[in-house]
């Protein structure tokens, strides 16, 4: 019985205790460091509009583009057992393309915005196919696959670009980058919520995630009881483009720029460890995507500490890299198994000794 | 098949020296550069070669664009043995240059530098134009002591760091905080990244320090700065409480500062092909073999739309 409800429990948390723990660190450092470190306070912008502001809601909406990724970056872990390197790259050309079209368009208006929002999608799941029909169907590992467009992406964002840093101005975008008048949270925030409330409703009603937790597990048993893990794979991807495009605008919103060398740099990485941190299995299989959007928030909190530290940004990554192989270590099944082994034989001593007293 | 490769091999050599016949009385000039893509600079430095050394202007120009030195010392070799009349370079590296610059030298070909320095003896070419950061951090320190700040308290956003313009621009500043003139609030590299600029500036502003200065070292980090000053509600600019500083001199950066959102924008001219052109055309050897690009540095009071049309780089 006492078995039964531990495992429970186990299975419950389990995949999110490594993120929530290492989020539970990070706030009493902070808070030992700086008992006023999480306050949030009210302040009038200068567009006029009356927002939230403090360290809380920068580490929650600057860690919204990563968030946003490890979400499709899940999928894709899941189906095919690999990670896509190629996201970064990919939002730049996403980013491009909404540039492109918003400068097209001589007002700005709210339709222009959609028509640019569904280009840049139509775009990037389009690349998302491309990866997706790489891995899927010519059995391409992953991470080689998406190393094309990880080489390229730059160059063909810098193409569609057409050279300089073009930027962008309009109320629309920066209500999208920022705040939208009248709302106090961080609009990239909103949209976050908005991303994984639309998971939860399509796991709920379709049968994708069973779908790719069997592909993941076991192929040819998927395979055998009439799944297509070539669809749910080139799915994951082309969901996975979604996400990219959607991380891409906000990036290029949020500065009212596109930088093709620089817009979203390096997050294919942070995205990978996002998805490690929240407990899943690299190999791919069972997945939860709560997991990976805590572990968004768990290496955004640490880039903000470090900052708050004044750590020197070149020494930022060096001390990423410490916590974070903390992490991955203990959260390692060798590691797990031997912290559970060392569980079971306190309660079996606890029960030996309970007996003896009985 | 044999016969056809031999067709097609003549036929290619007589055009080849009917081109060579035709171009013969304009001087032929080997480019080696960077990719235009490497950033907004070299696009418009890429542009500027292109501009002046045209058909009319009595040039037959031949790009070659690499970011790597290997390559870009391959096709330099390749313009000696093409027999270009001169050889213009913007290495990708500092180093390895010395076998096909002397090559050059017993070739006869007249080789100038642009934009960045080699390491090698000043012999082998006749003249490097090139931008001087270093003076360009000066220009706009100097710019920044004339405003009489009652206290200077900085934020300093670098660039990559190693890079020249990130050395040459920190230099001028991190000796007025030595000096204790202004005071270092933070400084912190964003590797030319926007959004990293802006969290930089963030972390500034939740830790409740003051400071009344950002000095950006290119004009995109100034922007992702002052994104973070829009969202908390700190005034910027001409009448405002932070002063903003950038470099590089884009169009749009420049706009910012006519509208009064921003107070310096340094420049880095990636103008070099006219000095170049008119040392070919003369003959001369200059005196002195380094050529320093005159830089500007444009106040937000004083900038005129004539200069953001003759010194903007870039697309609006």
């Amino acid at each position: 019985m006492s078995e039964k409800t531990g495992k429970a429990r186990r299975g419950g948390l389990g995949q999110l205790l490594i993120p929530l723990i290492a989020i539970g660190l990070l706030i009493i450092f902070n808070l030992i460091r700086d008992p006023g470190f999480f306050s949030i306070e009210t302040k009038l912008n200068n567009t006029g509009n009356t927002v939230l502001a403090g360290n809380l809601i920068s580490i929650i909406n600057g860690a919204s583009e990563l968030a946003i990724l490890a979400m499709g970056m899940t999928l894709v872990t899941a189906a095919c057992g690999g990670q896509d390197i190629s996201v970064g790259a990919a939002a730049a050309i996403a980013g491009s393309v909404f540039v492109r079209i918003i400068r097209g368009a001589a007002p700005v208006t709210g339709g222009t915005v959609a028509l640019a929002f569904l280009a840049c999608c139509a775009v990037a799941m389009l690349f998302g196919a491309f990866n997706g029909m790489l891995v899927a169907v010519f059995r391409i590992q992953p991470m080689i696959a998406t190393l094309i467009l990880y080489t390229c992406g730059r160059s063909i964002a810098y193409w569609i670009n057409g050279g300089a840093t073009p930027t962008i101005d309009s109320a629309i975008t920066s209500a999208i980058g920022s705040f939208i008048p009248g709302v106090p949270i961080p609009t990239p925030v909103i949209i976050v919520a908005i991303m994984a409330l639309l998971f939860s409703l399509v796991f709920r009603f379709t049968t994708l995630e069973l779908f790719t937790q069997s592909v993941g597990i076991n192929q040819s048993a998927a395979r055998l009881n009439g799944i297509s893990p070539t669809l749910i794979k080139l799915l994951s991807f082309i969901i996975l483009g979604i996400c990219v495009s959607v991380a891409g605008s906000i990036g290029v919103c949020r500065l009212g720029l596109i930088n093709h060398e620089t817009l979203l740099i390096d997050i294919e990485m942070d995205t990978i460890l996002a998805v490690a941190i929240g407990g899943n299995s690299l190999g791919g299989g069972k997945f939860r995507i709560s997991g990976s959007i805590l572990g968004a928030y768990v290496i955004q909190m640490l880039t903000i500490t470090l900052y708050a530290m004044k750590v020197p940004s070149t020494d930022v990554k060096a001390y990423k890299a410490i916590v974070i192989v903390l992490l991955v270590v203990i959260g390692s099944p060798v590691v797990k198994r031997w912290f559970s082994g060392l569980v079971n034989r306190f309660h079996a001593g606890r029960a030996a000794a309970v007996k003896e007293v009985g | 098949m044999k016969k056809l490769i031999a067709l097609v091999l003549a036929l290619a050599l007589c055009l080849s020296m009917a081109a060579f016949a035709q171009a013969d009385d304009l001087i032929k000039v080997g480019v080696v550069n960077n990719p235009p893509s490497e950033s907004g600079y070299r696009a418009a430095n890429v542009a500027d070669f292109e501009s002046v050394f045209t058909a009319e202007n009595g040039y037959e120009m031949s790009p070659y664009y690499s970011l790597k030195n290997d390559e870009q010392l391959t096709a330099a070799q390749g313009f000696i043995t093409d027999g270009v009349d001169v050889l213009l370079i913007s290495a990708a590296e500092t180093t390895g240059w010395d076998e096909v610059l002397t090559a050059a030298q017993e070739a006869g070909i007249k080789v100038y530098l642009f934009n960045r320095m080699i390491d090698v003896d000043e012999s082998l070419y006749e003249a490097a134009v090139v931008s001087d950061m270093a003076k360009e951090g000066e220009t706009a320190v100097n710019w920044l002591l004339d405003q009489g700040l009652e206290a200077y308290n900085v934020i300093h956003i670098q660039g990559a760091m190693g890079s020249d313009a990130q050395i040459g621009r920190t230099g001028a500043l991190d000796a007025q905080f030595e000096a204790g003139t202004m005071k270092k609030v933070a400084q912190q590299t964003a590797t030319w990244d926007e959004a990293e600029a802006k969290k930089i500036v963030e972390s500034v502003i939740n830790s409740g320090e003051d400071f009344n200065v950002i000095y950006a070292e290119n004009d995109g980090m100034a922007k992702g700065a002052v994104a973070a000053l829009d969202e908390n509600g700190i005034t910027h600019g001409v009448d405002g409480k932070v002063i903003v500083m950038g470099f590089d001199c884009n169009k749009w950066a420049l706009k910012e500062l006519k509208a009064g959102n921003w107070n310096y924008d340094g420049q880095c001219s990636p103008f070099q092909a006219q000095i170049i052109s008119d040392l070919i055309k003369s003959g001369e050897t200059p005196a002195e073999k380094k050529i320093i690009n005159e830089e500007k540095g444009f106040d937000a009071k004083t900038i005129t739309d004539e200069d953001i049309a003759t010194y903007g780089l870039g697309e609006d």
